[in-house]
């Protein structure tokens, strides 16, 4: 059996191909085409996003005023999901409430993720007594699940929005800096960052440029897996009257008090928040799972 | 008391009963039936303390009446009068001498505190002078409304004297308040607080284990002193602030009755899902919505920033659409609006909020707050975590004052805190209620008097205009002079000095299972609570 030698242009379209940078609406492409289940996710959540982001100008009526001449109106042509036991328009509240789901969800998950991604690429890289005191308080912390830890700050610290997100990103920060830390610590014994300390750099440059990068793949993926949690999280707590305040347009908020009271006689008071919620989040995991799928390379070609 | 005032009270309370009477079941003769246990429904999260002096809630009345006994209190079995005053621990109601100025009352033999220890007039006499003349740390909220006393004295182990300063028809409504509960002598004594964390009366049911956040219970008490009373073994409260729960609660039978009120749409859904198996009672609520700015804020020290906000709430509007889906239902001034003091209609229309033209009132609020160097002014709204009516009348308000172009947010606290920041003067704008047990408007009225003397206005401003206005209101003993008197207070009050704004009258709707027999609803949620009339038809 004979072997070729690869031809000399060859291996340049090899080198083209695997290599070569790529634009950036090239990589969205080959991602949808390869994902198509990802493709749905991010569709989802992009059209609830850009609601929130257009809210001022998409939604027919104000959200948080009232009309008693509208009181618990079914879905209509006026009102195209109904309007609440105070008249106020269900689609207008959908839309803004978007805006504060994503407001809290893309901030817990950011702040979260990346304290996270600091002290666990911390912890990993500096090991010993840091790595173990750390984690100990990491631990404590992840004893609580996500709900009730957020309960507990916002017990402290009051309800409102800027409180609702220091309640959930703080519960987050100990899962990611878990996640990234076990990256880090294969990352960590690599040649090149020995080769990095040989070469007299700084513990904050080898920690930036040389481990962080490496673990970006599971930190983008968890990030994801948060803005979802951070969303349901967020319209729990408004459930339980401990989130943003009426009348600011929640998801959570419109499935409290009316929307039970109101459940067997005006249901879309209930149903179109509750959709609302399922389906961001539904798209969220769903683009959460393919991001995944891209960037393991076990998992790529499967 | 003159005739003219007596007459025009007792055909209020005549017509207030019937007006009760005609939406209340029809009243059978029944047989009551001993035993069983009542598991009721409190729409709160816990009482903030256990003791009904210094408390103004239901939540703390719902909780502790069936454990305690009253000097007088209105007469259970009428419920919705206004002057039937009945005996609880006293032997018959005494008639006053001294022109009006001295009432003797002669105190049952035999009562017991659960503890066993006999009750006796320096109990009484204790109990009602912590909260008229409340020493030193201990807060009474209704010490105001006892103004015309003079003194309380215990003159042997059966006799408890009044003396009065001068006689007052709110001398009796006074002290018939549901809160007014007795305590034993030696342990207020030993410890002034010891009522705030524990439970220990002679009522008809004895103490038996509360749970926070999840339930109180008691048992009968075996040596109470109405013969036959109670008729029930137990009861079991059940503190559920969230309305659906409660609604569904009564649905499944998991509870058997709330005694505060329900929305009309519960009320609607219950009957038609569960017929003839629940019956409802209905009354006027002497309650209502009131938002208080503190005057210790800037630029709520400004008569004109308040009176603005009074001139944007479109209360004629507001009233009619709310009365829909809230336990709200009239717009009137802070006078119990079926009382003979409260004013006409023309005389609300003069007053700010109540113009008929709510463009020409808006506009002038506007004004206002251009004037007052307040325009796009913006503020929070503290208010309590229950849905009804606090939910929908902050919603309500935070819109109609967006309309001139205030923003307003809100910071909603479960009813412990709530209570806690209005009195640390924690906020800038508040919508609280004024609830009160026996309708009597002179009383009332009291937690619009100056802070330094109502402890339950957390305005924190001092009047001693409008405090005079209601004193001479007090002494005056002719009706139609009396209630000219009470519109001026009201106007200087709500509009003048807008120190508060009387939003909407509360309209009380009781959805209970029909097997629930013996109690009559009131116009008040503190009135009749301490269960022992109540016998369950299973």
């Amino acid at each position: 059996m004979t072997i070729a030698a690869p031809s000399p242009s060859g291996i340049a379209a090899l080198v083209d191909d695997n290599l070569a940078p790529r634009g950036i609406f090239a990589v969205i492409f080959s991602f949808l085409r390869r994902q198509p289940v990802g493709a749905i996710g991010i569709t989802l959540v992009l059209i609830f996003g850009l609601a929130g982001v257009f809210a001022n100008w998409l939604a027919p009526y104000n959200p948080t005023s009232n009309d008693f001449s509208a009181m618990t109106e079914a879905p209509s042509w006026a009102h195209w999901l109904g309007t609440d036991q105070l008249g106020r328009d269900l689609f207008s509240r959908i839309l803004f409430g978007a805006r504060t789901a994503f407001i809290v969800g893309l901030t817990a998950a950011f702040v979260g993720g990346v304290t996270g991604l600091v002290l666990g690429v911390g912890s990993a890289y500096f090991g010993g007594p840091v790595d173990l005191w750390l984690q100990r308080v990491l631990d404590i912390v992840m004893a609580f699940p996500l709900i009730i830890m957020a309960l507990v700050v916002v017990s402290i610290f009051g309800t409102g929005l800027q409180n609702v997100i220091l309640a959930i990103t703080i519960p987050l920060i100990p899962r990611c800096a878990r996640v990234v830390r076990s990256s880090a610590l294969a990352i960590r014994e690599v040649p090149y960052v020995d080769a990095a300390r040989a070469l007299g750099f700084g513990h904050i440059r080898i920690i930036l440029r040389h481990m962080v990068p490496n673990v970006m793949g599971p930190f983008l993926v968890i990030i994801t897996a948060f803005v979802g949690q951070a969303i349901l999280a967020e319209a729990a707590l408004s459930y339980l009257g401990l989130g943003v305040q009426e009348p600011v347009p929640a998801w959570g908020l419109m499935l409290q008090g009316g929307a039970e009271e109101y459940a067997t006689t005006a249901p879309w008071i209930a149903v179109f928040p509750g959709l609302a919620i399922m389906l961001t989040v539904f798209g969220i995991n769903l683009f959460g799972d393919s991001l995944r799928d891209e960037l393991d390379p076990k998992l790529r070609d499967r | 008391m003159a005739f003219g005032l007596r007459y025009s009270l007792i055909g209020f309370g005549a017509g207030l009963g019937a007006l009760i009477a005609a939406i209340g079941p029809p009243a059978l003769a029944e047989t009551p039936k001993r035993g069983g246990t009542l598991t009721y429904l409190i729409p709160a999260d816990a009482p903030p303390t256990f003791d009904g002096h210094r408390e103004t809630t239901f939540a703390t009345a719902h909780t502790g009446a069936p454990f305690y006994s009253v000097l007088i209190r209105i007469n259970p079995e009428n419920p919705g009068s206004t002057t039937d005053f009945t005996c609880d621990l006293c032997t018959e109601m005494p008639k006053p001498t001294d022109d009006g100025t001295t009432w003797t009352f002669n105190i049952r033999q035999g009562v017991k505190f659960h503890d066993g220890s006999p009750l006796t007039a320096a109990d009484v006499a204790a109990s009602l002078n912590r909260i008229a003349f409340p020493p030193q740390g201990i807060l009474s909220p209704r010490s105001s409304s006892f103004e015309m006393l003079d003194k309380i004295e215990a003159t042997d182990p059966n006799t408890v004297v009044f003396r009065l300063k001068f006689a007052s028809t709110a001398f009796l409504p006074a002290l018939a308040d549901p809160f007014a509960w007795v305590y034993k002598k030696a342990i207020l004594d030993k410890d002034p607080h010891w009522y705030e964390k524990n439970i220990m009366g002679s009522g008809p049911f004895k103490f038996d284990v509360f749970e926070t956040g999840q339930a109180i219970k008691g048992v009968r008490n075996p040596d109470y002193y109405h013969k036959g009373q109670p008729y029930l073994d137990a009861i079991h409260g059940i503190y559920a602030p969230k309305q659906s729960t409660r609604v569904e609660a009564l649905r499944s039978d998991r509870a058997a009755i709330e005694f505060r009120g329900m929305p009309p749409a519960s009320r609607d859904e219950l009957k038609k899902d569960l017929g003839d198996k629940i019956t409802v009672q209905e009354s006027d609520w002497n309650c209502g919505s009131v938002v208080t700015p503190n005057h210790a804020k800037k630029p709520f020290d400004d008569a004109r920033v308040r009176r603005a906000l009074s001139l944007a709430v479109d209360r004629w509007k507001g009233a009619e659409a709310l009365s829909k889906i809230a336990n709200v239902r009239t717009a009137a001034s802070i006078v119990f609006p079926a009382d003979p003091l409260s004013p006409t209609k023309e005389q609300l229309y003069e007053i700010a909020g109540f113009w008929r033209d709510i463009d020409k009132s808006r506009a002038e609020a506007k004004r206002l707050l251009k004037e007052a160097g307040a325009e796009n002014l913006s503020f929070e709204l503290l208010s309590r975590d229950i849905d009804q009516p606090y939910k929908y009348v902050g919603i309500w308000l935070i819109d109609e004052w967006s309309k001139i172009g205030l923003k307003v947010t809100q910071r909603v606290l479960p009813s412990g805190p709530f209570i806690a920041a209005q009195r640390a003067g924690d906020f800038a704008v508040v919508q609280a209620a004024n609830c009160h047990g026996v309708v009597n408007p002179l009383i009332d009225v009291h937690p619009y008097l100056s802070s330094s003397i109502s402890k339950q206005n957390y305005g924190n401003y001092e009047d001693p205009k409008q405090d005079e206005l209601l004193n001479k209101a007090m002494h005056e003993t002719d009706p139609v002079k009396q209630k000219q008197l009470m519109f001026q207070f009201s106007k200087h009050v709500m509009d003048t000095e807008a120190h508060k704004l009387m939003i909407l009258w509360w309209y009380r709707i009781v959805p209970y299972r029909s097997y629930v027999k013996g109690w009559k609803i009131s116009p008040s949620h503190y009135l009749n609570q301490d269960l022992a009339n109540i016998w369950l038809d299973k």
